[in-house]
């Protein structure tokens, strides 16, 4: 992948510490004090309840493949056929990424596999969260 | 809202549909607006509402000459003129004015006059999806259908008879850009675009327009054409992150707007004569029969391949041939109202004997929102 035409994160005030989380090798999301709700994406508020008592946490890094596609089509950085995955994670919430180190392949891409997180440093700003499978 | 209390008066699309060089999108809109409006027997001066989603509403009402009473802009995607006729019927019941033109044209295909994305981009899109090399509707849309089909069971041969059955139906439409019956084969032998889907699974990318003119029910009765009554409305949006729907073999905005237009409408699911779930890929009917409640959770695959949505069959579906075989300029929802008014009227190309009611989905952004409208031919409550 030739990571310099990627569209990059611009990140917000509500999101910088996943940001800065992902450049210190940590996966942050956020947690509710009132329900225990861990939820993503970042915001200053409990999506459920609207309460402001919140705590960021940093995340085991461990989910499940929850679905896929394997895009054939042409993207800015990408080189097809590469896979467009959503994990989900341990904690509960569903996220976007890549799989790396492993075949783009629908055999070796199986539903509900174990993936774990890994950084992939962009540049001196960003860190995108990818994952592969677990144990690699 | 009040049942039956607005009729959809005039209806047409743009003189030309498929690949249109001759005009830019804003022409689109006003070639579909002056059909319809010559359609219901109006003039141009009857008109003191407008509405359209995906381009500015005030370039449309200016570039016609209107100065209207009310504006809608309304622009979540392709399900914007579902959502415009709710609001519409509203504010015709409000009396803030009395004759809306919704109108709709894209130059999908040939691109002349585009210009900007027809649904506001999103914070959360450009930060957790975007470097995730997502592009174009079939590197998102698409990205639910494998947890479907690991969780029912749904092959690639029954998500394939979508396409086949569509086709079925656009064969028997003169105005439909692909017409040629096809095969299970066929699909699965086609060009793969995003894994599992491959090409015919995929809409059609296309230029044309639509345009619909609503007023009152009780002025209907001196217009052109027969009433097409407005009994049930719907809508709801979800997120505009595929990612983040919440589960990904269900929408949670096709459900909230189906609830709504038979909940207003008074009717059951067994009183919807044609059904008309937008299609800009082969699983949206799925999702669609289950999240409004036509087949239970699971099942709408094999119903389809079954032939239930077939003609003749139980549950005439996607009449026209869809965005997958009739046309898709990118918001397909103007073109899915248009076959229910059609239908309603009596003058389909494959008209469904004696239907009498019509519900007519939509789908706004990939799973992100949601309009659905219930039309008749039968007057009163």
């Amino acid at each position: 992948m030739s990571e310099s035409e990627r569209e990059l994160p611009k990140p917000t005030p509500e999101t910088q510490h996943f940001w800065d989380g992902t450049r210190q090798g940590e996966l942050r999301l956020q947690r509710c004090k009132k329900t225990g709700e861990v939820y993503f994406p970042p915001r200053h508020f409990c999506p459920s309840s609207g309460s402001t008592d919140i705590e960021i946490i940093k995340a085991s890094g461990r989910g499940t493949l929850y679905s896929y596609i394997i895009s054939h089509l042409p993207a800015p950085g990408f080189t097809p056929p590469y896979a467009i995955a959503i994990v989900k994670l341990e904690e509960g919430p569903k996220m976007m990424c890549n799989i790396v180190e492993c075949e783009q392949t629908p055999e070796a891409l199986v539903l509900d596999m174990p993936l774990e997180v890994s950084f992939e440093k962009v540049n001196d700003e960003i860190t995108l969260p990818q994952f592969k499978p677990a144990g690699k | 809202m009040k049942r039956n209390s607005v009729a959809i008066v005039g209806a047409s699309e743009t003189t030309e549909l498929g690949k249109v060089p001759t005009m830019s999108q804003v022409q689109l809109h006003a070639d579909a607006a002056l059909n319809a409006i010559a359609d219901a027997g109006l003039k141009l001066s009857d008109i003191d509402g407008v509405a359209t989603g995906g381009h500015n509403a005030v370039e449309i009402a200016h570039y016609l000459g209107i100065v209207p009473k009310w504006l809608d802009g309304t622009s979540v995607g392709g399900c914007s003129f579902m959502l415009l006729v709710r609001h519409a019927t509203a504010a015709i019941n409000e009396g803030l004015c009395e004759t809306v033109l919704i109108t709709h044209g894209e130059s999908g295909r040939s691109n002349l006059g585009r210009h900007g994305s027809s649904i506001f981009p999103s914070l959360f899109q450009q930060q957790f999806e975007r470097p995730f090399g997502v592009t174009r509707p079939p590197t998102m849309f698409t990205i639910p259908v494998l947890r479907y089909m690991k969780d029912y069971g749904l092959s690639e041969e029954t998500l394939a008879m979508v396409s086949v059955v569509q086709r079925e139906w656009a064969s028997k439409n003169p105005r439909a850009s692909f017409r040629d019956l096809i095969t299970v084969d066929d699909v699965l032998n086609s060009k793969m675009i995003c894994y599992p889907f491959r090409l015919l699974m995929c809409c059609l990318v296309t230029d044309g327009g639509g345009a619909l003119i609503l007023t009152k029910s009780e002025r209907a009765k001196d217009l052109a054409q027969k009433p097409v009554y407005v009994r049930g409305t719907g809508e709801s949006g979800e997120t505009p992150m595929i990612s983040q729907m919440r589960d990904f073999t269900s929408s949670a905005a096709f459900k909230v707007a189906g609830a709504s237009a038979f909940e207003s409408a008074g009717i059951s699911h067994s009183d919807v004569d044609h059904l008309m779930i937008y299609d800009a890929f082969a699983h949206l009917p799925i999702y669609g029969l289950e999240d409004l409640g036509f087949v239970a959770r699971g099942e709408a695959g094999s119903f389809i391949a079954e032939g239930n949505t077939r003609m003749g069959g139980s549950l005439p579906l996607n009449t026209n041939g869809g965005g997958l075989s009739y046309m898709h300029s990118g918001m397909y929802g103007m073109y899915a109202l248009q076959e229910g008014v059609r239908q309603m009227r009596g003058t389909a190309p494959a008209q469904v004997p004696n239907a009498e009611i019509s519900m007519v989905h939509g789908v706004g952004g990939m799973f992100s929102a949601s309009g659905n409208i219930v039309l008749t031919n039968v007057a009163g409550n």
